[in-house]
């Protein structure tokens, strides 16, 4: 089944509050490598500015696809995974994800346009909190390959 | 300790680290990000959907290449923006590792908004896997 191409525009309603733990944060930036103190130490992030420990640039990611995951794991837009590739992805912070953070995402379907036979699919993940302060910007694009025939 | 707008200029090398990924990081990182796909942990289905072997996250590499410019910056939080194209999948080989390097060097500075373009090259050996790796930093 092709990519169905009139999901371009389409914005979803908020998701579900995900909730920044520390213990989250901690492990996110173990596994990137991310070692500087303010990801684990609240004095040393305090020491910054910071109210609480802060995420590495690229945790709202994880953030972002439980949203993507809306549009993704709909059978009827016709986007097989196994013939799907990264393209590119970008995150613009408005300020810092941190601890304690309860932050929403509403999910926009920006472009689906077919390029040398690939359908790409690019969407924006907008997180902010609950009470409506922006936090980040993620917009991700996927490159769907065609069925085999 | 914050970097001052003052001290740069156009083509400044700022950070430079290798980093180096085998497969416990590989599945550390899909637990922590809960990405499971499984060509980031199982040869049998990368090799089946035509790739050499395992390869790495893309997200891995971006999140690993950001390191080394948080670092420079002092500050995580001084990381506005940042973007890339995933150009090169990253095997990564059981037994073995693979090492990542990465560049950072200051491609351009605007001092209105008080930033600098930060330009990662982010190569295996030598062959870059990432395209238009650019970080605006915040500067003080």
């Amino acid at each position: 089944m092709p990519v169905d191409t009139s999901y371009a525009g389409r914005e979803y309603p908020p998701n579900d509050v995900y909730e920044v733990s520390r213990v989250k944060l901690a492990e996110f930036a173990a596994a990137v490598g991310a070692t500087h103190a303010a990801h684990t130490d609240v004095q040393a992030a305090q020491a910054l500015g910071h109210p609480d420990v802060i995420a590495p640039p690229t945790f709202a990611v994880v953030v972002a696809q439980r949203a993507e995951a809306q549009l993704l794991e709909d059978e009827a837009a016709g986007i097989d995974f196994s013939r799907v590739v990264h393209a590119d992805e970008r995150f613009t912070h408005h300020r810092p994800i941190r601890a304690g953070d309860r932050l929403v995402t509403v999910l926009h379907v920006d472009s689906i346009v077919e390029r040398a036979g690939l359908a790409m699919i690019t969407t924006r993940a907008e997180i902010g909190t609950e009470a409506g302060e922006r936090v980040a910007t993620v917009v991700s694009t996927l490159a769907v390959r065609p069925e085999e025939s | 300790m914050a970097v001052t707008f003052a001290e740069l200029a156009v083509g400044q090398e700022v950070a430079r680290a290798e980093v180096v990924v085998d497969r416990a990081r590989l599945v550390r990182y899909a637990g922590a990000s809960g990405d499971f796909n499984p060509i980031h942990w199982n040869d049998r289905v990368a090799t089946a959907v035509g790739l050499p072997g395992v390869i790495a996250h893309g997200m891995w590499t971006m999140g690993a290449a950001a390191g080394p410019v948080t670092e420079w910056a002092g500050d995580p939080g001084a990381i506005v923006d940042y973007q890339v194209r995933f150009t090169r999948p990253v095997p990564v080989p059981d037994p073995g590792s693979t090492t990542v390097e990465v560049v950072a060097v200051v491609g351009a500075l605007d001092e209105a908004a008080g930033t600098a373009r930060v330009d990662l090259t982010v190569a295996v050996e030598g062959a870059r896997v990432l395209g238009k790796a650019q970080a605006v930093v915040r500067l003080s």
